[in-house]
């Protein structure tokens, strides 16, 4: 376990160090993510371990935006001022968006398993 | 009494303790409800914790010392994000075309729409980055709302309420219009509803988590590159 995590943040940490050596407007996680994917490729499988660990972060993926989401309690004066566009801009361009794709992808692959 | 009250208030542990409880709640809520979209456990464990801090006169800075732990945890999970994708990789290459298009499409339609509703109701400059920023995962959104004159800390606010929303009504337009398919299924939460879409798309099918965690790893790349470029040849 101790060994997975390590790899993961080792992943990480590459990443960091790759975006600010090469100056992408990425953040360090995202190229960290793409450095594992070809550490994966290259060995061909998940080990268990790795799997565990993985599976455990991302069951609670939700969680971890707890607290960044509790910061609206820093800009309360700023939403009540423009909560209309705030609002309608939120609901309708994310919906939109998620729609949009969504179709776009279903349209242009083959069937798959259905929910 | 008053002492301890004292004490829990500034106590980084009490408050990171709370976070956990916050958040099994609403995961508690969540389960027994099967799932429910609407039932979303960020925004439960959002409200409790708000209303703590409003009630007990606890600044955000003093709460986040604690919950940082949780919140630096973010890195290392996007990095497994690797993991499903992996798993789900013939998939995946099988879809490669639909996937440019519909990214593209919905990164555009992410940008455009925002800005539209934004302008047209009289939004503020800040308001407008934030808002065009939104369906990208936070990290991202906040760097490019700051490289444009924006407040990263107002994005992460509206990144994270539209992950929400996306992970709320998304599952629900979804299934109404008959777009029932769990690979697209994903891939629209992804890249609309960034990382709390994605969780949502991971909690309920392993295909749409990786679609989704694509989805939200190349979303976040494409805003990041052409958002500046709009914007400027927008707003000059």
């Amino acid at each position: 376990m101790i060994q997975s995590l390590t790899a993961i943040l080792f992943c990480q940490l590459l990443g960091e160090i790759g975006v600010n050596a090469l100056g992408i407007p990425i953040p360090g996680p995202v190229l960290g993510m793409v450095i594992m994917f070809a550490y994966l490729m290259m060995r061909g499988g998940v080990s268990k371990p790795l799997g565990e660990v993985s599976d455990t972060l991302l069951r609670h993926l939700s969680l971890l935006f707890v607290p960044a989401g509790v910061g609206i309690v820093l800009h309360f004066d700023l939403l009540r001022e423009d909560w209309l566009p705030i609002g309608l801009g939120l609901v309708i361009s994310t919906l939109l968006t998620i729609v949009v794709s969504a179709a776009i992808m279903r349209r242009l692959t083959r069937k798959g398993e259905t929910t | 009494m008053t002492d301890i009250w004292t004490y829990l208030q500034d106590s980084p542990l009490a408050l990171l303790t709370m976070t956990l409880a916050a958040y099994q709640f609403g995961a508690f809520l969540y389960q027994r409800a099967g799932m429910h979209p609407l039932l979303n456990p960020v925004l439960i464990a959002i409200v409790i914790v708000v209303a703590v801090l409003l009630t007990g006169d606890i600044p955000y800075a003093t709460y986040f010392e604690g919950a940082q732990i949780i919140h630096f945890l973010l890195g290392p999970a996007t990095v497994a994000l690797a993991i499903p994708l992996y798993r789900q990789f013939d998939r995946v290459r099988k879809s490669a075309i639909a996937i440019v298009v519909s990214l593209l499409t919905g990164c555009f339609t992410a940008i455009f729409s925002a800005l539209a509703i934004g302008a047209v109701f009289g939004a503020s400059n800040e308001t407008l980055i934030s808002l065009a920023a939104k369906s990208i995962t936070s990290p991202v959104a906040m760097g490019v709302a700051e490289q444009l004159g924006g407040l990263p800390s107002l994005t992460a606010v509206l990144v994270i309420s539209t992950g929400i929303i996306g992970a709320m009504f998304g599952p629900i337009v979804l299934n109404a219009l008959g777009l029932r398919d769990w690979a697209a299924h994903g891939f629209g939460l992804g890249t609309g509803g960034g990382g709390i879409g994605t969780a949502r798309a991971i909690q309920v099918n392993e295909t749409a988590g990786a679609f989704a965690g694509l989805a939200m790893g190349l979303n976040a790349l494409a805003t990041a590159i052409f958002l500046p470029i709009i914007w400027h040849l927008i707003f000059g």
